[in-house]
């Protein structure tokens, strides 16, 4: 493996930014409009509720940084500077570790990047979404396709990594018109691409519009052939899928998001913030910090942190989470790996004639040492996972 | 205490919802026998399920204290009873018990199906009649019309029928009036041994077994030795009693008297309805006619979802049992359903009735099968059986003749919808009896085989005739049929719940149906999924569910975690809710779709 798997010595950082310039209809994101950001106090919150999660992990060797939101690209660099900055101090940033930023192509946004490089950032990922100013606008969005353009262009200037979005299977999108818009991501791409099938999230004006029928997605046949093109062209173009949505050259996964789908313990800061974490006990539990942004700042303020109380996440279930995370990648998981970390055999948590079954179907494979879903198999993996594992 | 010449013992029949029901509410409100506060709409009616259906399923009677124009004080016997087809023994039972029937026709709507059905009942039994003709209050009413269609349908006179607004309360002194001077009183020997009528029998959690009579010689009091003359137990009566429609003990019953007796039975099946009750010590020489027994006309298998509630299912039904002598009931096993028990009904309204009272007051899920009659085999070797599951049905080799039973239905439908409706008879195999006009309505006559009556064609005559037709049937005999049994399979497995016993003629068209409705049903999976219905092992309809294409979230990161897991965890409670059949899994929600009755999609 060229990337490293988390260990329980180790940690990814995820920081949430919640503020968006607007909220996008389709977004279900915890993410929220405000006037103005009082970010000096914002600044300190975020250091405050990092010491208290330094409390919580010990020392720890940190994979990545990840600042998501929202919209972390409206953050003052500063801000930015001062958490890495923090980061380093409590935990300590090994070099060369991976520091991400998303970022939105408003040219606001965009006039910072040198000053978030400058912050310690060292790669980016811009959110897209679409290549032509129509779809754009259909999707909510408040760039233009130009400036979606120009902001993957400064990227790959300032960054050495970078990587951005676009949401495919949208409204009125045929199998033709995303393979052009695809070609056209592709000659732009650097070493990483990420690739969302539009989806209908409850509560957001998109779902009530789908609904009342006044959103017409692609039907599923031409969704799966969508899919099945975008497999094709981006491992044709040196990107292939590392998981379901995910695009890399070789080695230039996000080191960030494969802790996830690896199982490894994540810290996570900021309103809505989810983290999964050993504690010093050995007890594994899910943490989740209150979503409203002025609740969060006020609790930190007051106690030191914005968090829920913790979920106990036991063997078995982690088991099951450790298989509906690891087979969205193409690695699969490894039988030795998976039990060393959870406990639990493989075959102890799948059903062996499902398994079977799936493999003669052409959707699994498990050579005895890895088991993964097939291309086929990740097209079909929520149905593959209630098959293989209920 | 009341002379004879001073009690009338009358059944209010009707048509379903003709106002039966509301009608003796006016009665037992005129003459007193609630309080005002206690009043509440078709205050007979007191099962849940009849008060939330608005229809009666069980006959009641009440006894009531009219004081007349000509000064004297009546004792006023009413029976209300149900309207629909299924309950009909109820009718015949209570029309055996009086001497007089209000025949209530709703002023709107005319003769009915039933109206006809429970009139011809009536004059069977040799009761004085006294048309009422109800609803009058509605902007459609046309007493006039309705009049000349009793004279010219049923051929009674009606020129002194009563109108009434049940609803309003019009018409109910006449109507009083009417019962006292036109409806004979009884006639008793009260000094001949007992002889009374057992009527009904029910269970009542506080009083035990309580038994219905009709006293018709002699008197019967508390304490008495009491004999039943079909089973020749004995028991000793401690309660005597009237509903008025409260219990009121009154420690005896004399001649032409109706009321209760409790005596320490335990059990419903110890009763027998229509039998003789009389004095052990001094019994009556001559035994009453009583009934046929109810047979049961419609069968169905009822299985738990959760196939662990097989013992409560027993339970329920058990409970259900014992107020209801016609539900016969015995424990069967699918290999898609599981355990589960064969059931058999009075017909339709009664599955269902029953079947909605095992879910509502027992809270048990049920999928039901589809509905079938019972058959009569002669087998090659001489024997002969019933047949009452498609499940159980032999080899066609040793079937050497399969009977079915058939019935006589009288369908009454506006004249614009009787093309469908003739058109529907015809599909369903009928031969047309009788074709006669009334009016602007037709009155058709047919028989039918039983087999496809209970598959959905009550609905099919409702949709045609937008509600406008009714029916009513009578069981008439046996007749060979060209029957098969058609098999459902999935992935070549036999959804043995499924399998029907059909008319070869109709076999084919009724297996590409359930193979496209449970087409549509089962969920699209991992795998393709073949559906077929065959005749023997000869497949004659197919359809195939295809393999999912595609089915992923697109996004998934740290915060879904949990969130996704739980979904899966959720996923997994609800497998308990699906049968696997090889790499198929199919919800038992499709199964009880696809054996809903009604086909008209
Ligand atoms: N307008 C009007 N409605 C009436 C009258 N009598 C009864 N109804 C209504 O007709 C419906 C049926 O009345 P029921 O008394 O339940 O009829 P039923 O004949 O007992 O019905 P089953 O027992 O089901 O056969 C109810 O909605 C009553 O309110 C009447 O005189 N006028
Ligand atoms: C956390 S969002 C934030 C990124 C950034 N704020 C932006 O909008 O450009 C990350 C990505 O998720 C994807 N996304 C958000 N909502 C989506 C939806 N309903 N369906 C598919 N993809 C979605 C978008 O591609 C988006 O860039
Ligand atoms: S900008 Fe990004 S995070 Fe903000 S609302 Fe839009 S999609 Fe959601
Ligand atoms: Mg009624």
């Amino acid at each position: 493996m060229i990337i490293p798997l988390p260990t329980p010595e180790s940690l990814a950082i995820y920081v949430h930014w919640p503020f968006c310039a607007k909220k996008c209809p389709y977004c279900d994101f915890n993410s929220h409009v405000r006037e103005s950001v009082d970010h000096t106090a914002w600044r300190d919150a975020y250091l405050r509720e990092l010491q208290h999660l330094r409390s919580l992990t010990g020392p720890r060797e940190v994979l990545s940084v990840f600042f998501g939101g929202g919209t972390p690209s409206l953050m003052l660099p500063g801000t930015t500077a001062a958490i890495i900055e923090a980061i380093d101090a409590l935990w300590g940033i090994p070099q060369g570790t991976e520091i991400t930023l998303e970022a939105n192509p408003g040219s606001s946004e965009v006039e910072k990047f040198r000053a978030f490089r400058t912050a310690g950032v060292n790669r980016v990922s811009v959110g897209v979404q679409a290549l032509n100013d129509a779809d754009l606008q259909a999707l909510g969005r408040l760039h233009g396709a130009a400036e979606a353009k120009a902001a993957v262009r400064m990227a790959a200037e300032v960054f050495t990594r970078f990587s951005f979005d676009l949401i495919y299977a949208r409204q009125g999108q045929s199998l033709a018109a995303w393979r052009d818009e695809l070609h056209e991501a592709l000659a732009m791409a650097g070493g990483h691409l990420s690739l969302y099938q539009l989806t209908i999230e409850e509560g957001t004006p998109f779902h009530t519009l789908f609904q009342r029928g006044e959103i017409i997605l692609p039907d599923e046949d031409t969704g799966a052939a969508m899919y099945e093109v975008t497999q094709e062209m981006t491992a044709a173009a040196g990107l292939p899928a590392y998981e379901i949505s995910n695009h890399a050259r070789l080695g230039d996964a996000s080191r960030h998001n494969l802790v996830y789908w690896r199982g490894g313990d994540y810290a996570g800061i900021g309103p809505g913030a989810h983290g999964r974490l050993t504690l010093a006990d050995g007890q594994r539990v899910a943490t989740r910090m209150h979503r409203a942004p002025e609740i969060w700042l006020e609790r930190v303020n007051a106690v030191g942190h914005g968090a829920q109380p913790f979920e106990v996440i036991a063997d078995d279930a982690f088991a099951r989470e450790r298989m509906l995370m690891g087979l969205r990648l193409s690695e699969g998981i490894n039988h030795h790996d998976f039990q060393a970390l959870t406990g639990v055999a493989v075959n102890d948590v799948i059903k062996p004639e499902a398994a079977r079954a799936l493999i003669d179907g052409g959707f699994l494979s498990d050579d005895g040492r890895v088991i993964s879903a097939t291309a086929a198999g990740r097209q079909r993996l929520n149905a593959l996972l209630a098959y293989l594992l209920n | 205490m009341t002379d004879q010449k001073h009690i009338r013992n009358f059944s209010i029949i009707a048509h379903i919802d003709h106002g039966k029901s509301t009608l003796a509410d006016r009665l037992i409100q005129t003459c007193g026998g609630v309080e005002l506060r206690e009043m509440k709409e078709q205050m007979l009616d007191n099962m849940d399920i009849e008060r939330e259906r608005g229809i009666t399923i069980k006959a009641q009677t009440v006894r009531l204290s009219y004081t007349a124009k000509d000064g004297l004080t009546y004792q006023l016997n009413l029976m209300d009873t149900p309207g629909h087809v299924d309950f009909a023994y109820e009718v015949s039972r209570s029309l055996a018990a009086c001497e007089g029937a209000l025949l209530v026709v709703d002023a709107s709507q005319g003769v009915e199906a039933q109206t006809l059905a429970n009139v011809y009942q009536a004059l069977d039994n040799n009761l004085e009649i006294v048309p009422v003709i109800n609803k009058i209050d509605l902007p459609a009413a046309d007493v006039a019309r309705v009049k000349q269609q009793i004279e010219d349908v049923i051929g009674i006179d009606a020129s002194d029928a009563i109108p009434t607004s049940a609803k309003s309360g019009i018409g109910i002194d006449e109507l009083l009036e009417g019962i006292v001077t036109r409806l004979p009183c009884p006639k008793g020997d009260p000094n001949a041994p007992l002889k009374a009528l057992l009527v009904d029998s029910w269970y009542d959690p506080y009083l035990g077994v309580v038994i219905l009579v009709r006293v018709f010689e002699g008197t019967v009091k508390v304490k008495d030795k009491l004999r039943f003359m079909s089973t020749g137990a004995a028991y000793e009566a401690d309660r005597v009693g009237v509903f008025t429609p409260k219990h009121v003990m009154t420690g005896e019953l004399k001649p032409g008297e109706m009321g209760f007796i409790t005596c320490g039975i335990k059990t419903i099946t110890e009763t027998k309805i229509g039998d003789t009750i009389t004095l052990d010590r001094t019994p009556t020489s001559n035994i009453l006619a009583g009934f046929k027994p109810s047979v049961p006309m419609v069968f169905c298998s009822l299985f738990p979802v959760d196939s662990s509630e097989f013992e409560k299912l027993r339970e329920s039904i058990g409970k259900l049992a014992l107020n209801d002598a016609s539900l016969h009931y015995e424990a069967e096993s699918s290999n898609a359903l599981g355990m589960g028990f064969r059931c058999g009904f009075l017909g339709l309204l009664h599955l269902e009735i029953i079947q909605e009272r095992l879910s509502r007051e027992f809270n048990l899920e049920l999928i039901p099968t589809a509905p079938s009659v019972v058959y009569k085999l002669d087998l090659t070797n001489g024997t002969d059986m019933e047949l009452y599951n498609p499940a159980d049905m032999p080899d066609v080799v040793r079937i050497k003749t399969i009977y079915e039973p058939w019935i006589k239905a009288t369908i009454m439908v506006p004249d614009e919808y009787l093309g469908g409706i003739l058109q529907l008879c015809q599909e369903r195999r009928g031969v047309q009896k009788e074709l006669t006009w009334v009016g602007s309505r037709a009155m058709a006559v047919y028989r039918l085989p039983l087999n496809e009556v209970v598959f959905d064609f009550y609905d099919r005559l409702k949709s045609i005739s937008r509600g406008y037709a009714s029916m009513d049937y009578v069981l008439d005999g046996f007749e060979e049929g060209d029957l098969v049994r058609l098999n459902i399979l999935v992935n070549q497995e036999p959804l043995d719940a499924l399998s029907m016993i059909v008319h070869r003629s109709q076999a084919e068209r009724r297996g590409r149906q359930l193979c496209e409705r449970l087409k549509d049903l089962i969920p699209r999976q991992m795998f393709k999924i073949a559906i077929q219905a065959s005749i023997g092992g000869k497949v004659v309809a197919r359809e195939d569910v295809s393999a999912l294409r595609k089915d992923v979230t697109a996004k998934c990161y740290g915060g879904d975690i949990s969130r996704k897991r739980k979904l899966l965890d959720k996923q997994k409670e609800g497998k308990k809710k699906m049968r696997q059949y090889g790499n198929v899994e199919i919800p038992q929600s499709a199964f009880i779709s696809a054996l809903r009755m009604n086909d008209n999609k």
